[in-house]
């Protein structure tokens, strides 16, 4: 009792500064400017020596997807950020035109393309999980993803792997 | 031979001179990093990021270190856990690495 009443005022500055030492990411979008922070994110945490646990869910799915992995299209409509007209944005190969010159300049980076990207990290220890709900939802099925994910988890499962780190949403 | 005591460092450890370094003294920054003993596979990784560093004046990216140093990423991260490129970098004597990748 008296240690809960000791630490119920200021927070401790030892756990305001504590280190991070696990990550779970969760990649909800489908787009490739949605997918690659996350990616970055999870290698950035490895290579600092931070667990890292990635959590693919709705079209972020796509990242893991066999089939449309190395189709990762950036978003070209409703994306302002690009500072294109919405009606050009819209033409028929733009998203295409953008995704392959965003690919050059993350090469000449060494950002490796998505499906190297995500072996990567898989090599590198994090682990990585498909949603149950949204596997279920898009009547996927475990042979639809790359080998190297770590299994098709529910939302509850997502949370008690996470405990004791910090969970980051894109 | 320079001693680790006696060798000019960062904050965080890094070697502030890469010209201080000699493989006497990877062996003292591995041991206080918990690494060791270095083995040929650590070799390859400190001896490849050590001539990048030489070559292109940085370290190399984890991606490039996983295609080019003979070690790939699964292994690197099994010969330095506690992150590859900023470990290495440090027992190799040469500044932390700037990228994201």
């Amino acid at each position: 009792m008296t240690t809960l009443t000791q630490n119920a005022g200021a927070p401790d500055a030892a756990v305001a500064n504590a280190a991070i030492t696990k990550v779970s990411i969760i990649v909800s979008k489908g787009s490739l400017e949605g997918i690659y922070p996350a990616l970055i994110l999870a290698n950035g945490a490895r290579m600092e020596g931070i667990e890292a646990n990635v959590f693919f869910t709705f079209f972020g799915m796509d990242a893991i997807n066999k089939a449309r992995h190395d189709h990762i299209k950036v978003a070209t409509v409703g994306n302002p950020g690009l500072h294109l007209a919405t009606w050009l944005g819209g033409f028929p190969g733009m998203s295409a035109i953008v995704t392959a010159q965003m690919a050059k300049s993350m090469e000449k980076l060494d950002i490796p393309p998505i499906p190297e990207f995500i072996e990567m990290i898989a090599d590198s220890g994090a682990k990585l999980y498909a949603c149950k709900a949204t596997v279920d939802m898009f009547d996927l099925k475990r042979e639809d993803f790359i080998d190297s994910i770590a299994g098709i988890i529910t939302v509850g499962d997502f949370y008690q792997m996470a405990g004791g780190g910090q969970i980051i949403f894109t | 031979m320079p001693e680790l005591t006696a060798v000019a460092r960062t904050a965080e450890g890094f070697l502030a001179r890469a010209s201080d370094w000699d493989r006497d003294l990877a062996t003292e920054l591995a041991a206080e990093a918990g690494i060791g003993p270095l083995t040929d596979r650590h070799w390859l990784v400190l001896d490849y990021m050590r001539n990048t560093f030489l070559v292109k004046g940085d370290g190399p990216t984890i991606r490039t270190l996983g295609k080019e140093s003979g070690v790939a990423i699964k292994e690197l991260y099994q010969l330095f856990p506690k992150g590859p490129a900023k470990l290495a970098a440090k027992i190799a004597g040469i500044p932390k690495p700037h990228g994201c990748i």
